[in-house]
């Protein structure tokens, strides 16, 4: 029983559809939601605030503190217990590392910027989406980054290689199933995030980073059209009185 | 040789190439990567001759010194006052800095500032570990008593104000209020009920509105408008 065809019809290369919008929350300084399939992430950025207890406090730099959460019917199957699990904690770990590489934190010393990232609706790829949200999120909270940090999952499920699977495709039965979230640096094609769940051979692997690497680009467009048209109405016209912000004082 | 990217008062994201060549040079809210000047922030693109720079659309308030701004005292600590000023930072009053009068050794500071106060104060110092330090002495500041307190987004406070001030003093002469508009985006106003409630709706309107052109016009339609309005109805 082997798989030569996408359960959803998708080709293999063909990124499920993706709606992503800022600006969603509003009493956060930043927020996003992420639309890819059935899986929907939201993410709300704080910040710069002060950071206690104290010692926690970094003077070189802020720190970045993310909190990933799945909501507790967000899934097909059985209820997540709602709060904190070994797995959240781990893929609360991983956003942090994958965004911490293009923030310039540098200028907010013993400050925090807190993410967090909640999942009411998931089908595979959610620490994905939920790293999409998040430096979508971060570019609207005003942060000062390098780039923004695109991310989509790769795979192998019997011998086709794939992108962006599904909890279908993810859980397969009967072939073996490679699963391998991805996060890159859409400008300088680094890559901040790599995990991998199952088995895959060398020359599969390399197959799929660049097929990883070509739906990033895609998805780095969606992300920009997101924070555009957040403002859209803005570029159509220039500013009125002191365009500089120095601004008089008043009285 | 050089090149702009993309168009000038543009909208650019992070990460966005703005610009090619060795001929511009980056400013505010810009990185030079090799040939590249690239945007650092969310923001709308300014060329100015060869230097390029971004108006960020969001943020928070970045202490300035010199900056006049609204705070809230939120500590008493033993030699001096803690205030939010609705930055990432909070502000340091010294005892010093916050009145002329003779202050005995273990007097209780509540009495000139309590918790809750606001206060118009100026920032005399930023650190490097953005440690801020403000001052009660100079022209205008005090504590504010009665009024209201509403927050605006501090890239606005330009446009609140206006050049020389006209758009809060059109504010101020239409609805009566007193307003004081804090560089941090902390605007206190006092008035009738009616017209504070306006002075806010206005607030409001200018910092949606910011973006289009004829700005003050329409405010200042509006405000005639609805002050005829207010009129009407007593």
């Amino acid at each position: 029983m082997g798989y030569d065809k996408r359960i959803d019809g998708r080709r293999p290369d063909e990124l499920r559809p993706i709606v992503a919008k800022a600006g969603v929350i509003k009493r956060a300084d930043g927020s996003a939601m992420f639309k890819i399939g059935n899986t929907v992430a939201y993410a709300a950025v704080y910040g710069p605030r002060d950071l206690f207890p104290r010692f926690l406090q970094d003077p070189q730099r802020g720190t970045l503190r993310c909190r990933y959460n799945m909501m507790p019917f967000s899934g097909a199957g059985d209820r997540v217990k709602p709060g904190g699990s070994r797995r959240s904690k781990e893929i609360s770990m991983v956003t942090e590392k994958a965004l911490l590489p293009v923030l310039n934190l540098e200028d907010f010393p013993n400050a925090v910027v807190d993410v967090f990232i909640e999942l009411p609706q998931t089908d595979a790829g959610t620490r994905c989406a939920g790293i999409c949200a998040a430096a979508i999120a971060l570019a609207d909270a005003g942060l000062s980054m390098k780039d923004l940090v695109s991310s989509v999952s790769v795979g192998k499920v019997g011998d086709m290689i794939a992108i962006d699977l599904d909890y279908a495709e993810e859980s397969y039965e009967g072939v073996d199933v490679a699963d391998i979230p991805l996060a890159f640096i859409p400008r300088t094609g680094q890559i901040t995030l790599l995990q991998m769940d199952g088995l895959i051979d060398r020359d599969s692997l390399k197959k799929a980073l660049e097929m990883g690497r070509k739906a990033c680009l895609q998805i780095y467009g969606i992300q920009k059209k997101a924070l555009k048209d957040r403002f859209a109405s803005a570029a159509a016209v220039n500013g009125n009185g002191n365009s500089d912000g120095s601004g008089d004082k008043n009285e | 040789m050089a090149e702009l990217l993309v168009p000038d008062k543009s909208i650019v994201v992070p990460g966005e190439e703005v610009a090619a060549g060795m001929d511009f040079l980056p400013t505010e809210g810009i990185y030079r990567d090799g040939e590249k000047l690239v945007a650092s922030r969310l923001g709308l693109l300014v060329v100015d001759g060869r230097l390029v720079k971004l108006i960020p659309l969001s943020g928070k308030y970045l202490p300035k010194r010199g900056d006049v701004i609204v705070g809230k005292v939120i500590d008493v600590a033993i030699s001096g006052w803690r205030i939010d000023i609705n930055s990432a930072y909070t502000a340091m009053l010294s005892m010093k800095e916050a009145t002329a009068e003779f202050i005995a050794r273990g007097a209780d500071l509540t009495r000139y500032f309590t918790f809750g106060d606001y206060i118009v104060t100026k920032i005399v110092n930023v650190t490097s570990q953005n440690l801020v330090d403000i001052t009660m002495k100079g022209p205008g500041l005090r504590k504010l008593s009665e009024g209201m307190i509403v927050t605006v987004a501090p890239n606005k406070v330009p446009r609140i104000i206006g050049k020389q001030g006209s758009m809060v003093s059109m504010i101020k002469d239409a609805t009566g209020c007193k307003i004081i508009v804090g560089q941090n985006g902390v605007v206190w106003l006092q008035g009738e009920p009616e017209q504070e409630l306006l002075a806010v709706t206005t607030l409001r309107k200018i910092e949606s509105e910011s973006h289009i052109s004829g700005l003050t016009d329409r405010i200042k339609a509006f405000l005639d408008e609805e002050m005829k309005k207010l009129q009407a109805g007593k």
